[in-house]
């Protein structure tokens, strides 16, 4: 009896490592093996509490550099790209930021900012970004009160972590485009850049 | 008690076959051949000239006229394919600066979960002279084992029209100059340099 128990214990384990566990995003060494694969998620799980065409919700956020970021203080003099996450060390998020990371230069060409929001905390932040190289836009910690600011906008989840989100906020402060994006997907680059090559009219 | 074995060699069963239905069981082995890799030729003259590909439409990789194809598989979003993409250029300009080398081995490389417009940015962004063929969808991803990236396959071309894997390898290669030596040595351009 105990054997029959061993051999399907073994099989049954060996069912286990055989099974895919690669997940089509994040794929990148850097990673090693240390991306949580969330598996399959709801595309969008909360409300939107903006819409385009109203003004943003002003906040005040740390990022991972120290400094306390504003929406505010780009008022009149840069277009910002707000890019929601949904968490840290998970498959396509550890993706995203890398990619926009390596196309500063078309941010600067429609004189706009990008501000990376996630919901962790700063520590953890810290680390996950640290695998990406050297970011050059702002990464603020959406932490405490949990989620405020991806609540403000309506992208907050029930399980606490934020949609993968794009917001572009022009110089006066109006929104302008709005992408939730299904979570299990990646954004195009390319809808962005069309997005903001648009407030150059 | 017989019952609990079959349910358990079915999961075993179902768990061997779910995979290799929809996906490879891994990397193309060193010894071994490539999967069914359908690439699209180029638009652009110069790529088209490089590869030795005229017309239009679809290809496979032994078609490209040299000896031996090196195939990087990365993506404009992996970190490390980044960081590595400068010494990928100059494995590039060493084979092309070389006499012997110099047409005998092609690069091209396979942009996994990018569109055309993102490998375009990437290949502007780091200045990479050989071709990239974007693979929006994963499919060719899929075929080669979902490996993680940079991935690096190494490729020869008998006179015959056969191919064989001669490098399969994850990972930022240690130097340029090894690496090019590993490609050249376990190709038949070695033979030949023999000769």
């Amino acid at each position: 009896m105990k054997r029959r128990f061993m051999i399907v214990s073994v099989l049954v384990g060996a069912a286990l490592l055989v099974m895919p566990a690669v997940h089509s995003f994040a794929l990148s060494d850097a990673y090693k093996d240390n991306i949580y694969d969330t598996g399959s998620l709801k595309p969008t799980d909360s409300v939107l509490r903006v819409k385009a065409g109203e003004n943003a919700p002003d906040f005040t956020l740390p990022a991972v550099s120290g400094e306390r970021v504003s929406l505010g203080q780009f008022r009149g003099k840069k277009n910002v790209v707000i890019s929601f996450v949904p968490a840290a060390w998970t498959p396509i998020c550890s993706d995203q930021w890398p990619g926009y990371n390596i196309v500063k230069e078309m941010f600067d060409a429609n004189d706009a900012i990008l501000l990376g929001i996630a919901v962790d905390n700063l520590p953890t932040l810290f680390s996950w970004t640290n695998q990406m190289g050297r970011l050059w836009f702002p990464v603020l910690s959406d932490f405490w009160p949990h989620g405020a600011v991806a609540n403000q906008f309506g992208v907050l989840r029930s399980d606490g972590t934020a949609e993968r989100a794009l917001f572009v906020i022009d110089k006066k402060g109006t929104i302008r485009y709005i992408d939730v994006h299904n979570i299990n997907r990646r954004p195009s680059l390319e809808v962005l850049m069309g997005e903001l090559e648009k407030l150059r009219d | 008690m017989k019952r609990i074995v079959w349910l358990a060699l079915l999961i075993w069963g179902l768990a061997l076959i779910g995979p290799a239905a929809g996906r490879s069981a891994g990397p193309p082995p060193v010894g071994g051949k490539l999967p069914d890799l359908t690439l699209g030729i180029p638009k652009e003259g110069a790529e088209k000239a490089y590869l030795g590909l005229s017309g239009s439409g679809a290809f496979k990789i032994p078609q490209i006229r040299t000896k031996t194809v090196i195939v990087e598989i990365f993506s404009m979003y992996c970190p490390y394919c980044q960081k590595e993409a400068p010494n990928v250029n100059r494995v590039y300009e060493k084979i092309e600066a070389d006499p012997v080398l110099r047409g005998k081995i092609k690069l091209i490389g396979i942009a996994v979960g990018n569109s055309a417009f993102e490998a375009g940015v990437f290949k502007k962004k780091y200045d990479i002279p050989f071709p990239l063929f974007p693979d929006g969808d994963f499919a060719l991803h899929k075929l080669l084992g979902e490996v993680r990236t940079p991935y690096f396959i190494g490729v020869t071309i008998h006179p015959d029209g056969s191919h064989r894997v001669i490098y399969s390898r994850l990972g930022a290669f240690e130097s340029v100059e090894k690496f090019l030596d590993e490609i050249v040595k376990a190709s038949d351009l070695a033979q030949e340099m023999r000769k």
